[in-house]
């Protein structure tokens, strides 16, 4: 098989996040089990494998929405510990989309693209606008700008999540299983705008099953079973020569249909 | 019995007229509507003739007539016993209100409160408000009402008041006694500047609020509103050189000169309908909370707001809509439950006008049924006030 | 950190405990009571306050309380004086109901938890015949409390107390149970007249104070009735009571009926059936079972309301209990009384919504499988 990775790396030698022998426990379940990882600036790294493996854990201590019990966590040269200012800068500079979308009912698509621009970063209304204007057409919807999310379709919301993250400008963003709510016609738009967003050189970190997805634009493909990262790699030698037993299972079984 | 219909109707080649959708809607309407005249019919004939009998006068001229027996509880309104019943429906209307607003403003704070502190991280404040709520909600609200009036009545007789703070505020079994405020020349000063900083507040929520738009610049509106709404009637106060006397109660003999008394029947209600219900609403409030999805707050999160803020603009916004509903009709059942005064004496319009007015002119029918009208107006208001909140912040879906 | 720990080869790493403070009972109590300071000062606060209450209650219920002793005068350790209870416990549980007949309400209770039983829990060997004594309870009870047929009548004037509260109880949610059926069917017609005529009672009975509606069944149903007609005073009360809760009955009921999906209403028109078969094949079962947590509900909002009554001069606990009050050798015992029936109150309702919330967690893992 020719290689599909279609990108041009924007890898660079800097450092974005840095994880060193994480543990995580719920109770006595022990979710991650030292976890290191080096993520360069520029990177896409998509991370894949059987649910209950601590994918979306891994991707949510990055953002502190879940605490990690043992390891360091170094995002953007701050360390994420109990300190709430690190907090709210780490958060900052991280962009995160939900496998939900968790869009503001109650606020319509421009509000939701606005409402941290004005109460983070302290912006005009006029110029948060003009910003989630952008980022909407960006995501190819900007008439849809004064509905609310109850009146969009499940693609144009995750769309919308992706617009309303970027309106705080992250220089990372995080992606926890953007298309598996979705139905089948809608994954597409999604993925074209993950694409599109992977070729402008943005720093991501998506769990996703998508696989289609990790051989066009990620640099690096991990695969997590038991809390464990098994196994990583580039794409091409990810899905035509892995190393372990599990991820040959993994792969043969998602790969089948 | 309309499958029996079918089948003759099948037999006869389905075109009886009792097929017929539209006239079988009718014919079931003609029947009830004739069902219920005959009904009323017989009861009006039956009540005509019962009255007639019994010699009861009707017509609603008791109105104007002299009632003849004092009330305990008249705040506002005069009333002697020379007054008239109508005068007695408002000195009882009145006193329903009072004690509803009031009950109403107390349960809230409290519920609010209550229902915050149910969802506390703090196991053993969640725990405590538990069994607090689910030991009031599970006692009948009567049997509350004549707890705290045994309570109270309970306390130490006149001469043996309680007194409190150097003697300004005594406690016994008729009553609270507070020193009556006597407020002298400059103390109008005191609300005209309340009604300034309110009005000042007003404003300058909406200029931080243009003022944000514009240039991004947040103001901590909240506390400066606080701050200027209190202190602005301080400083007139202050500046008018505390232009407010208070009238001490003094103990003369058997009972108290000057001062005013609040009444073991009001507080004992009051107590009761603001606890009860308190402990309804912070279920209310808990539950409104807790409808909006962890999710929502992890977006917030993510996005970067700070706890705070994620309370103000995303979980609050979503949980008033689930929980006014609910507190509104909490607010119907506690004006409604206030008419339980009746049973310690609180003069409302029922114990008032529905009880001894009621008796004394056996005018059941009229008196009920203005009594009644009274109720179902206030509910009228409320939930039309519901309807009118709720279609304003639906959710806007496919 | 990570350099001092053991390499393992990728997939080999152990479950390993979680580390000290940070699960198990340490963990619990760091968490749920001394997370941060403010959290710990309120744990603090909170423990001080519990101690001064309970420490109260204990002394005043228990510790500090009399309960042997013939009068008031016995009572000297400063707290509660339970003799009252003890004198009139009887009063407390029959009213007056003739000491010889006790056996009576006593096998009336028993049926009526037997007839409860297949209605609430629905795993019963052969519920069916169990739900037919159920129906039929009501007139058993009838016959058993007022007696006739070679047993002694005893007037509805002398019953009281607990029996006289469960009566009114049991009669008011059984008599509202079908009114409120029609009426939430009413209400969901497309016959105007109906529909109008069941909304406008609803409304109407939901808008008033029960107190109202008992003052109305004791004061103006003897002007309906014609002459020589006469409701005795609990039969009014029955009848007051019954009609306010019906019509809360109704508004459950019709919450239920909207939470069926409109699927249903078609498939069951679709397979022609009638507008009665429909409703009572498959539309009425299914609502009637999502209700019943609501249909619970609402009876411990009426069990709480029936003491009410005791203002229209019928002796229920309460007014048991202020007959007690006003007792020359009891006097000043309020409070004690008042307590006691809070107890009995408390004990049925808190057990009644513990039952109605299980059920509700089971229909909800229900309909989520």
């Amino acid at each position: 098989m020719s290689n599909a990775n279609t990108n041009t790396s924007k890898k660079t030698d800097e450092v974005a996040i840095q994880l060193n022998g994480v543990h995580k426990w719920y109770g006595q379940f022990h979710v991650l089990k030292d976890i290191n990882l080096t993520v360069q600036r520029g990177e896409r790294i998509v991370i894949c494998g059987p649910s209950g493996s601590g994918k979306s854990t891994l991707i949510r201590c990055i953002n502190r929405l879940e605490e990690h019990q043992q390891g360091d966590i170094i995002v953007d040269n701050i360390e994420l510990t109990g300190n709430l200012k690190h907090i709210d800068a780490i958060r900052r500079e991280v962009g995160m989309c939900f496998q939900h979308f968790n869009l503001f009912p109650h606020l319509t698509v421009l509000e939701n693209c606005t409402l941290a621009p004005i109460w983070v970063r302290k912006m005009p209304k006029k110029e948060a606008e003009e910003i989630a204007m952008h980022y909407l057409e960006r995501v190819k919807i900007p008439d849809q700008a004064l509905k609310f999310p109850g009146q969009l379709s499940g693609g144009q919301q995750q769309r919308v999540a992706i617009a309303r993250s970027l309106c705080m400008n992250p220089r990372i963003m995080l992606f926890d299983e953007p298309t598996s709510a979705l139905d089948p016609e809608m994954i597409a738009e999604v993925l074209d705008t993950m694409i599109e967003l992977a070729h402008t050189g943005m720093t991501m970190i998506c769990v996703t099953h998508e696989m289609g997805f990790a051989r066009k634009v990620a640099d690096r493909v991990i695969f997590m079973d038991g809390g464990e990262i098994i196994e990583e790699n580039v794409p091409e030698e990810f899905f035509n020569n892995p190393q372990s037993d599990r991820t040959q299972k993994f792969l043969s079984q998602i790969l089948a249909h | 019995m309309s499958a029996e219909t079918a089948q003759n109707a099948r037999r006869s080649g389905g075109a009886s007229l009792f097929t017929d959708q539209r006239f079988r809607s009718l014919f079931y309407q003609a029947l009830v509507v004739g069902l219920l005249g005959a009904f009323i019919v017989f009861i009006v004939f039956n009540t005509a003739q019962n009255i007639e009998k019994r010699g009861i006068q009707t017509g609603f001229d008791f109105l104007s007539a002299p009632a003849g027996y004092d009330i305990a509880i008249s705040p506002f309104i005069e009333y002697t016993a020379q007054h008239s019943h109508g005068r007695v429906f408002l000195v009882g209307l009145f006193n329903t209100l009072l004690v509803s607003a009031l009950g109403i403003i107390a349960a809230t704070i409290l519920g609010v409160f209550l229902g915050v502190l149910r969802l506390s991280p703090n196991w053993l404040v969640s725990r405590v408000v538990y069994c607090y709520v689910e030991m009031t909600r599970n006692v009948p609200l009567l049997l509350q009402i004549l707890l705290w009036y045994a309570i109270f009545l309970g306390l130490p007789s006149v001469k043996q008041s309680m007194s409190f703070f150097n003697d300004t505020f005594f406690l016994n079994q008729r009553g609270l006694i507070l020193p009556e405020p006597l407020p002298s020349d400059g103390f109008m000063w005191v609300p005209i500047a309340l009604i300034i900083g309110l009005v000042a507040s007003f404003i300058f929520a909406k200029w931080a609020h243009k003022t944000q738009d514009a240039t991004g610049k947040i103001y901590p509106v909240f506390l400066i509103n606080t701050a200027m709404i209190l202190g602005l009637p301080i400083l007139a106060f202050a500046a008018m050189g505390f232009p407010l006397d208070f009238a001490y109660a003094e103990l003369k003999g058997f009972n108290f000169k000057g001062g005013m008394t609040i009444k073991p029947e009001f507080t004992a209600l009051w107590f009761a309908l603001s606890l009860y219900t308190a402990a309804f609403i912070s279920e209310t409030v808990r539950a409104g909370i807790q409808s909006v999805s962890h999710g929502q707050t992890e977006a917030s999160e993510a996005l970067g707001l700070r706890p705070s803020w994620t309370m103000r603009l995303v979980v609050l916004p979503q949980a008033l809509r689930v929980i006014i509903p609910p507190m509104t009709s909490q607010y119907l059942n506690l004006t409604k439950n206030s008419s339980l005064a009746v049973a310690i004496g609180y003069p409302d319009i029922v114990q008032s006008f529905g009880g001894v007015t009621l008796n004394q002119t056996g005018q059941a029918i009229e008196v009920i049924f203005i009594t009644m009208l009274v109720y179902l107006t206030i509910s009228l208001v409320i939930s039309s006030f519901m309807n009118w909140y709720n279609n304003r912040v639906r959710l806007v879906e496919r | 950190m990570s350099l001092t720990e053991q390499q393992y080869a990728p997939g080999e790493h152990p479950d390993l405990p979680a580390p000290l403070g940070e699960a198990g009972l340490i963990a619990w109590f760091k968490k749920r009571l001394f997370s941060s300071i403010g959290n710990t000062i309120l744990t603090i606060i909170t423990l001080y306050f519990l101690y001064d209450v309970l420490s109260t209650v204990i002394f005043w219920t228990l510790t500090g309380a009399t309960f042997v002793g013939e009068t008031k005068a016995d009572c000297t350790l400063g707290g509660a004086c339970w003799l009252v209870i003890g004198d009139r416990f009887h009063q407390f549980m029959y009213g007056l109901y003739p000491k010889t007949e006790y056996w009576r309400p006593n096998l009336t209770f028993v049926l009526m938890i037997l007839a409860i039983i297949p209605v609430l829990f629905d795993k019963i060997p052969h519920r069916g015949k169990f739900l037919l004594f159920s129906t039929l309870f009501p007139f058993i009870a009838f016959f058993l409390l007022s007696g006739g047929l070679g047993m002694e009548t005893v007037d509805s004037s002398d019953w009281g107390g607990l029996l006289l509260t469960l009566v009114l109880g049991v009669t008011g949610i059984v008599a509202s149970f079908p009114i409120g059926i029609v009426l939430a069917l009413g209400r969901r017609s497309n016959m105007p007249i109906v529909r109008t005529l069941c909304v406008c009672f609803i409304e109407f009975v939901r808008g008033v104070p029960l107190i109202t509606i008992l003052f109305m069944a004791s004061n103006m149903l003897p002007l309906f009735l014609p002459e020589g007609v006469n409701f005795d005073k609990l039969l009014r009360a029955l009848i007051g009571v019954a009609l306010f809760s019906s019509a809360y009955m109704a508004e459950v009921i019709r919450g239920g009926l909207q939470a069926i999906p409109k699927g249903q209403f078609e498939g069951a028109d679709a397979m022609g059936l009638s507008y009665w078969q429909s409703m009572r094949l498959i539309i009425l079962p299914q609502a009637l079972r999502i209700v019943i947590p609501g249909i619970v509900n609402t009876f411990i909002g009426l069990y709480k309301d029936t003491t009410l009554v005791s203002i229209i001069g019928l002796f229920d606990l309460i007014g048991i209990g202020q007959v007690a009050v006003a007792d020359v050798k009891w006097r000043g015992l309020a409070p004690e009384t008042y307590v006691f029936i809070a107890l009995l109150f408390f004990i049925s309702c808190f057990s009644m919504s513990r039952y109605s919330l299980w059920l509700e967690n089971k229909l909800h893992t229900g309909h989520k499988r």
